[in-house]
């Protein structure tokens, strides 16, 4: 893109985990070191997903070379700028992808296909010219000047997009409901609640590439007659508050947005709604509630939004990935799109893939390729290295997939089938060293916590489940609480009102059904075989192996530890709180966990 | 959720005047409670009695009302907090990844449970769902700048650089 300018271009990743991972410190070291050397610019852009990697920077060559550099930190700046700007040596360590080395191919790139994502960690997301440079907005202008609404639906249709949020319904289809309803008003939101504790698809799409989703939200108003929109963000996210509402006020100004758009005579006005942490808000009706300023609490459907929705109105709810996949449709066709993925799951997917994977980040595939490919091709197994146990999809509201359905397909279907759900696209791999159990209790903690207490089940049921999970990581249950679980587990999916008390049981239910074997190893045997349930678990000194560094006594935060340098140490049980500090510090393999 | 604050509703000198203009701005728009208890923890830190009372008032909204709204959304406070905000995250990713020995860290070094404030009143330490920075879990967010890849080794060093 840069290759014809007659400088050398720096790009460094700025999306917030690349951030987090320090590369602001980056960016700033490299404005401060390049000085006004006026043969180089430097600019950034947001995460191109890769987020093992981060910080990330990209070098574009007037001769058309080009660099890829990972974990580059502040500190590394004084050794690489030089060589980066004579085209000299750069250490191999750093080098992600270069183009004087065709060969070297990054292989979390493998097998990605990026529709949704494709401007990530490409464009300046704090500029909408980059944007409307690479097609940018061409799909708004195309349904304002070329088609009338019922044909944008019909397109939708056609390419058999599902809902991106966790359901999987289809967006045409719930697109027609609320074009078919008349009311004086309309409200078109979109869902960036990103609820699922582990997931982060939403924000990096929001904060890479927000014109997408707004563009994806105008079609959408279009298509169904709403003039107002909203769209309704989690407050964790400000990096992606702050680049939406950037680009808002851009889009506005070029009349993208707002009073009669490009003259058509279509209207659109966006707001942001801030959210404010309450999980049970990325439900469809308790969203709502809480942009009409009341608790939210999700109601009986129907009516059903598309009928009374917002004050009332014809309302319609897409997640951030649908409306961001939109725009892509409308510029090359609802068949090409429906000709990948599945034969019911159409298109690609996102995914963000974390715990204890070798390379973590965020993803793009077609549907229907199997999880396999994606941990193992994608994502390089586990980053521990040790054997992989379970990948968990779908939140709060999915399961837990052992090794042996990993050849399952990633569509709605084939992921129902195993006990979990697709979800929004979380997934957090686990490996021998977690404990389902606790993952289970984890969820369920979760999810009492933000029941919001209108229906029994949901309220009173998975305080149950969980006090009964209690008891078995502690070593105090018994076989009968097995049943239990299951029976209420039964319980509370039917007689709960809204999606999370329907779902709250399934991180238990597909724990149970896959490693039963291990939640009878807590009852009968009092033993966590991953060693994380701390009732059941102890900490002793390997005589034998021991070296007597001290530093494990240095380290107890109880003073649980005995022993004189170079003696055999002892650690005191009573004293212990089995905080793992020893296990990790000695560098002798010294102490016993189990 | 906290009791209500009452030192400051006692406080005769007590600064409406933030409040006063924000509602000046929101007033009249519908569904503007969040909003607005939105900006007021923004301005005030938390939500004192003095301004609800004043919301309520404005708005024509009962104390309890706003009470009920503030209580059920974790974003509210109803007490002072420090002038740093710790989040730990105590999502998925971090949970598998260890988020609990952070947590523990974070509250031997502070000398502070999860929801507690320092004496100092410096920090205040809470746990949030995710950050969004899994795949750098386990990850804390000190007021809006995210730390992620953290130890129990580390995690004290960004207390430490925002100390000084
Ligand atoms: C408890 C609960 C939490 C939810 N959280 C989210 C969320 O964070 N983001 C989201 O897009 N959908 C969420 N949903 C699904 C929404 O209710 C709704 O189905 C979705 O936003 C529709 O958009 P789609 O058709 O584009 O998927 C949640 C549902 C439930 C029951
Ligand atoms: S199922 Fe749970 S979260 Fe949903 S409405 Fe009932 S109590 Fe509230
Ligand atoms: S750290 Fe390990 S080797 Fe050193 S004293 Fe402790 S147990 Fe022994
Ligand atoms: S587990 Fe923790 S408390 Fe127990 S001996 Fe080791 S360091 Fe001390
Ligand atoms: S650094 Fe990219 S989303 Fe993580
Ligand atoms: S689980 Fe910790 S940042 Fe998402």
């Amino acid at each position: 893109m840069e290759k014809n300018n007659q400088h050398i271009k720096f790009v460094v990743g700025l999306g917030s985990c690349g951030i987090a991972a320090g590369a602001k410190e980056l960016y700033e070291e490299l404005a401060s070191k390049m000085g006004n050397n006026c043969n180089a610019s430097l600019s950034h852009t947001s995460c191109n997903g890769m987020c093992f990697k981060e910080p990330i920077m990209e070098v574009f060559y007037p001769d058309g070379n080009y660099l890829m550099l990972g974990n580059v930190h502040k500190k590394d700046v004084d050794k690489i700028l030089e060589p980066l700007l004579s085209q000299g040596a750069i250490d191999e360590k750093f080098i992600i992808e270069n183009s004087r080395q065709p060969d070297k191919k990054e292989e979390f790139r493998q097998k990605q296909h990026k529709i949704v994502l494709e401007n990530c960690g490409i464009i300046d997301p704090d500029d909408i010219e980059p944007y409307i440079e690479n097609g940018g907005y061409e799909a708004v202008k195309k349904v304002l000047n070329t088609m009338p609404p019922q044909q944008v639906i019909d397109e939708i249709k056609t390419s058999g997009l599902r809902g991106r949020g966790g359901a999987g319904f289809p967006t045409g289809l719930k697109w027609q409901f609320v074009r078919n309803n008349t009311g004086e008003k309309k409200y078109m939101i979109c869902n960036a609640d990103e609820g699922d504790p582990g997931a982060f698809m939403d924000r990096a799409v929001l904060e890479g590439d927000p014109h997408k989703v707004i563009e994806g939200l105008i079609i959408g108003g279009y298509a169904i007659g709403a003039e107002h929109g909203y769209v309704y963000v989690r407050a964790e996210y400000p990096l992606a508050i702050k680049r939406l509402k950037s680009a808002i006020k851009q889009a506005t100004e070029k009349n993208l947005l707002g009073h009669n758009i490009l003259n058509s005579g279509f209207s659109f006005h966006l707001k942001i709604k801030e959210g404010a942490g309450a999980f049970v808000c990325g439900e469809e009706t308790a969203l709502i509630a809480s942009i009409e300023g009341d608790r939210g609490h999700p109601r009986l459907k129907p009516p059903f939004p598309a009928a009374s929705g917002l004050w009332g109105y014809p309302t319609n709810i897409n997640n951030v990935e649908t409306l961001a996949s939109i725009p892509w449709i409308i510029k090359n066709g609802a068949e090409t799109y429906a000709s990948y993925g599945t034969e019911k799951s159409k298109g690609t997917k996102v995914f963000s893939l974390a715990g204890k994977i070798a390379r973590g980040g965020l993803i793009e595939v077609d549907m229907g390729v199997p999880l396999r490919d994606i941990i193992y091709t994608i994502g390089g197994g586990t980053s521990s290295g040790k054997p992989f146990k379970a990948v968990q999809l779908g939140g709060p509201s999915g399961g837990c997939v052992p090794e042996n359905l990993l050849d399952t397909p990633v569509d709605y279907e084939s992921i129902s089938a195993t006990g979990a759900i697709m979800g929004s696209g979380g997934m957090v791999v686990m490996d021998e060293d977690t404990c389902v159990v606790d993952v289970a209790k984890f969820f369920l903690t979760f999810t009492q916590n933000e029941s919001c207490g209108k229906c029994t089940f949901c309220r009173i049921g998975t305080k149950r489940l969980l006090e009964i999970l209690e008891k078995i990581t502690e070593g105090r249950g018994g076989m009968a609480d097995l049943e239990e679980l299951e029976e209420l587990s039964g319980k509370v999916k039917d007689l709960s009102l809204c999606g999370l008390g329907k779902t709250a049981p399934n991180p238990i239910m597909t724990t149970l059904k896959y490693f039963r074997d291990e939640y009878v190893e807590h009852i009968k045997e009092n033993k966590c075989r991953a060693g994380v349930c701390k009732e059941l678990i102890k900490f002793s000194v390997i005589e034998g192996s021991c070296t007597g560094c001290h530093l494990c006594y240095k380290n107890c935060p109880v003073d649980a530890i005995t022993g004189e340098a170079k003696k055999i140490h002892h650690i005191d049980q009573k004293i212990c709180i089995k905080c793992g500090m020893c296990y990790e510090v000695c560098k002798f393999d010294a102490i016993l966990k189990g | 959720m906290g009791e209500i604050n009452t030192n400051v509703a006692e406080d005769e000198t007590f600064d409406l005047s933030k409040a006063e203009s924000i509602l000046e701005k929101y007033k009249h728009i519908r569904g503007s409670l969040i909003p607005v208890l939105q900006a007021i923890q923004f301005e005030y830190g938390y939500l004192p009695e003095k301004v609800i009372d004043f919301v309520s008032g404005e708005l024509n909204i009962s104390v309890n009302e706003i009470i009920g709204v503030a209580t059920f959304y974790a974003q509210f406070h109803l007490q002072q907090r420090g002038k740093h905000i710790i989040k730990a995250c105590s999502g998925t990713a971090c949970h598998v990844k260890g988020a609990k020995q952070i947590v523990e860290k974070l509250s031997e070094k502070l000398e502070v449970h999860v929801g507690d404030t320092t004496k100092d009143k410096l920090f205040t330490l809470e746990e949030v769902a995710c950050l969004g920075a899994c795949s750098l879990a386990p990850v804390i967010m000190v007021d809006e700048d995210v730390y992620g890849q953290l130890s129990h080794n580390t995690v004290g060093n960004v207390i430490d650089g925002i100390k000084s």
